[in-house]
């Protein structure tokens, strides 16, 4: 299955109960609006949300080429429709272990600073429709490592978005030269 | 872009165009080898120039334009003569406009003096030569024609090209031109001209024949055509109707000798070209020339990426298709089989789209040694093969600056002064053999000199006092020169302008690496030296084995393999501090386990097992990767990984199998140096001289 978003995506409805927010604006953050817009995905019992303009599309899992000396974060690469997408294991990214991807399991394309890059998740869940003010900083954990990929954090009706920040979280240039 | 800077654009592009041209013929001009028609060339060249120079305000281009225009056209009445001096200003006096026409488009300030100095060496050049008789008798052009002063009729028979009139032409101009020189009469040919509503008012739909009775001589009424020969189908009779010889055929004689040198000035054939000229030129791609269009390289490219991904699709196709059972659709296997095969034309014929000789990177050679032997005080000449050797766009633009560099090495370190080569019983010029030829499916380039050669001591010393050798360290003559390639070396004594930074060689080396060529040198003492420089054809596909280690797939290029084998268990043996290595006809190969060095799980570990694969690393190490199977051969379409990821050590590109699946190029090189980085890291006090 491959879900392809073109650049001005239609909400969905909203779910009964509703998504945060005033109703739709179409285009994404932009500096007079209100709401942006995030598609939402789940590693393990986490929910993590992703700004929609920079999600190109959403394919299943297929067998990726594994790239030798890499992080254990970078799965490999995969051919995109004659293009070469690394693919990012966030479960592994956040050290809770690497994921065994079954055709269940869902790779992210995203573009970040003019890469092309896949990430792996385990399901794709929603688009929000999230308000601003409605965002919450991050709270001082344990887990520090995290914080630095989060933008803040969101409740939706009863369970807690994370939104991350595609750009810090895979900063090829950060990534070690084993 | 605005429309003056299109217009700009445009005359640079052709300025440039027009400056190499010339500069070829004047090169074979020095040589003896053109005609008279390439002095008109020269001179249409540089008027040229001069006339956009002029429209654009570039004042100090049209200045040293003109009076260089003025010795030319000189030059080519037979006023002025050229021998190796005179041929040596000329050629200056290229260099200065090419100049001048690089400063007018980078707006950088011009050299005032030295364009003086040329321009006055120029004017006294013309001074010098006898005054120009009145009339332009031809001294060069080909003798035939009758003298001036008889009385002739002359048919010329004037068919524009519709855009004669775009590029500011006026055909009455030449009607009245004609008109000057006698008695003129005029039929008009309307029967190309459409109806007013199909009308396009900026093209040319009439023809002309010219009926001209004139004492002139043909090459004056020739002239009159001239800035229009490529716009326009010409066709000249002349024929002699007054103080004629009495025999007819005699008459008739006259009347085609003067058709002789008409190749040039009025093609007779039906497209309005340049080519006859270029084909005296001996030029092996004359019959390409005689159209052509100019296309932007960006669409190319995308032609180029377009048929990429069709033959990586089409061989999806082919393997999905070999895997169903196709008995009662034959059809369908033979229209795939078609298909294949179109693909791979196609692929070939795109491909060759691309490529360029590498004259175009040659070109800027002659300069280049003319001025460096000038300002070192040697005399060198510089002779070029097989310039119009082809090769991919992408390798083109690579390929110049190690020729720079290896061209300046030459006659910095190579060639000696003069004065010690005639002490050696050498001829005081020196030379160097530019050459480029196909060779085993790549493109070798060698630069050689006559020169002293490699001094190997030198060499040798300089290494040890910068400690990339140590002094007891046995090394070979081939070893020791291309020792040369090693960083931050230089034999020079004091860093010279030139060369002597050092940096050039290793630099060199590493960007030929980079596109995966080889670079190499074999010097004989008090002889001389030779580069050698192989490169891949292209750098967009390759031609590939495909292997397996684990199960992971790899691409090795076929041009790195020697030969591939499974070994004796008593071949391989382990050296201490070494790793393992292959006995193999007598010489021992260091082994790579490449599932080591990839960290690939459950690959064959015992090379007796597996395969071993014998490639070549650069500078022609050989060396044996251990692997598990080779699945096949085929070509590959290289994809980068460093877009959208990052370059990876031991990887030199990325491709798509037929499956679709990705599977990774492997830099032999570059695994090599892993592999020692690996074992230094282990050994620090092991250093080896690579």
């Amino acid at each position: 299955m491959t879900a392809q978003l073109d650049s001005t995506p239609q909400l969905p409805a909203a779910p009964a109960g509703g998504a945060i927010g005033v109703p739709d604006v179409v285009h994404g953050a932009s500096e007079g609006d209100a709401t942006s817009q995030y598609i939402t995905f789940t590693i393990g019992t986490e929910e993590y949300g992703v700004d929609v303009m920079a999600v190109r599309e959403i394919k299943a899992w297929t067998e990726s080429t594994a790239l030798p000396n890499s992080p254990e974060y970078v799965r490999g690469v995969v051919n995109l429709r004659g293009h070469i997408i690394p693919i990012f294991d966030l479960r592994c990214r956040f050290g809770q272990g690497l994921t065994e991807p079954t055709p269940t399991h869902v790779i992210i394309i995203t573009t970040i600073n003019d890469r092309v890059v896949g990430i792996l998740a385990d399901t794709v869940s929603d688009i929000l429709s999230i308000r601003r003010e409605d965002i919450r900083p991050v709270p001082m954990m344990d887990r520090d490592v995290d914080r630095e990929f989060l933008s803040g954090l969101v409740s939706v009706q009863d369970r807690m978005v994370a939104l991350l920040t595609l750009e810090r979280l895979f900063d090829t240039k950060a990534i070690p030269a084993t | 872009m605005s429309e003056l800077e299109q217009f700009k654009k445009t005359y640079f592009e052709e300025c440039s165009d027009l400056l190499s041209s010339a500069e070829t013929k004047l090169i074979s001009l020095g040589e003896g080898a053109a005609g008279p028609d390439d002095l008109n060339a020269i001179f249409r060249a540089v008027h040229s120039i001069k006339g956009g120079a002029g429209a654009f305000g570039f004042e100090a281009l049209v200045r040293f334009a003109h009076g260089f225009e003025t010795a030319l056209d000189a030059l080519r009445n037979g006023d002025l003569e050229l021998d190796r001096r005179s041929h040596d200003l000329v050629l200056r006096g290229f260099d200065m406009l090419s100049d001048l026409v690089r400063n007018s488009r980078d707006g950088t300030p011009p050299d005032q003096a030295r364009a003086a100095a040329i321009a006055t060496e120029l004017d006294r050049w013309r001074g010098a030569a006898a005054a120009p008789s009145a009339d332009p008798s031809t001294a060069l052009i080909a003798a035939g024609t009758a003298p001036a002063g008889t009385l002739r009729r002359i048919v010329i028979r004037f068919r524009p090209t519709p855009d004669l009139l775009r590029k500011a032409n006026e055909p009455l101009l030449l009607v009245r031109e004609l008109k000057s020189l006698g008695r003129l009469e005029v039929i008009v040919d309307r029967s190309h001209l459409p109806s007013l509503d199909a009308l396009d008012v900026e093209a040319a739909y009439l023809a002309w024949t010219f009926i001209l009775e004139t004492t002139a001589d043909d090459s004056a009424v020739r002239d009159v055509f001239e800035f229009v020969t490529d716009d326009a189908q010409i066709e000249f009779e002349s024929e002699i109707i007054a103080d004629a010889p009495a025999d007819p055929a005699e008459r008739r004689a006259a009347g085609a000798g003067s058709l002789v040198p008409s190749a040039a000035n009025a093609s007779p054939t039906t497209t309005p070209s340049a080519a006859p000229v270029e084909r005296r030129q001996g030029d092996r791609r004359s019959g390409e020339r005689a159209s052509s269009i100019r296309v932007d390289i960006d669409r190319i490219d995308r032609l180029v990426n377009m048929v990429g991904e069709i033959v990586i699709t089409q061989a999806m196709l082919s393997q999905q298709v070999g895997q169903l059972h196709l008995d009662n659709y034959t059809g369908l296997a033979q229209g795939l089989e078609q298909m294949a095969q179109h693909t791979r034309e196609l692929q070939e014929s795109v491909m060759s789209i691309r490529a360029q000789p590498v004259k175009s990177v040659f070109a800027r050679m002659p300069r280049l040694v003319r001025e460096l032997a000038t300002s070192l005080g040697k005399d060198v000449r510089l002779e070029m093969v097989g310039e119009a050797t082809e090769v991919d766009k992408t390798v083109i633009e690579q390929l110049s600056d190690p020729l720079v560099h290896m061209v300046r090495n030459a006659i910095d370190h190579g060639i000696e002064m003069p004065d010690a080569r005639i002490a050696k019983g050498k001829p005081p010029e020196g030379t160097i053999i530019l050459s480029a030829e196909h060779r085993s499916g790549r493109i070798v380039i060698e630069v050689a000199d006559d020169g002293a050669g490699i001094n190997r001591e030198r060499v040798r010393q300089k290494c040890i006092e910068r400690g990339l050798i140590s002094a007891d360290q046995v090394l070979d003559n081939d070893e020791i020169d291309n020792l040369i390639f090693a960083p931050g070396l230089s034999t020079a004594d004091q860093v010279s302008n030139i060369s002597g930074r050092g940096v050039g060689m290793d630099v060199v080396k590493r960007n030929i690496q980079e596109l995966g060529g080889r670079v190499h040198i074999r010097s004989t003492p008090g002889q001389g030296s030779c580069f050698t420089l192989s490169l891949p054809l292209t750098l967009a596909v390759l031609d590939g084995m495909v292997l397996r280690v684990g199960a992971d797939r790899y691409v090795l290029p076929l041009t790195n393999i020697i030969e591939s084998l499974r070994p004796q268990p008593a071949a391989v043996t382990s050296l201490v501090n070494r790793g393992d290595v292959l006995m193999i006809r007598g010489e021992y190969v260091e082994l790579i386990y490449v599932h080591g060095l990839f960290s690939i799980p459950d690959a064959v570990t015992d090379a007796t097992r597996g395969l071993v694969v014998l490639v070549e690393a650069e500078g022609g190490e050989k060396v044996g990767l251990v692997v598990d199977e080779i699945l096949g051969q085929q070509q590959v379409v290289i994809k980068s990984l460093e877009t959208n990821y990052r370059q990876i050590d031991g990887i030199s590109a990325a491709t798509i199998l037929g499956d679709g699946r990705v599977a990774l190029i492997l830099d032999v090189s570059g695994i090599r140096q892993s592999a020692q980085g690996r074992r230094a890291a282990i050994e620090p006090n092991l250093r080896l001289a690579s």
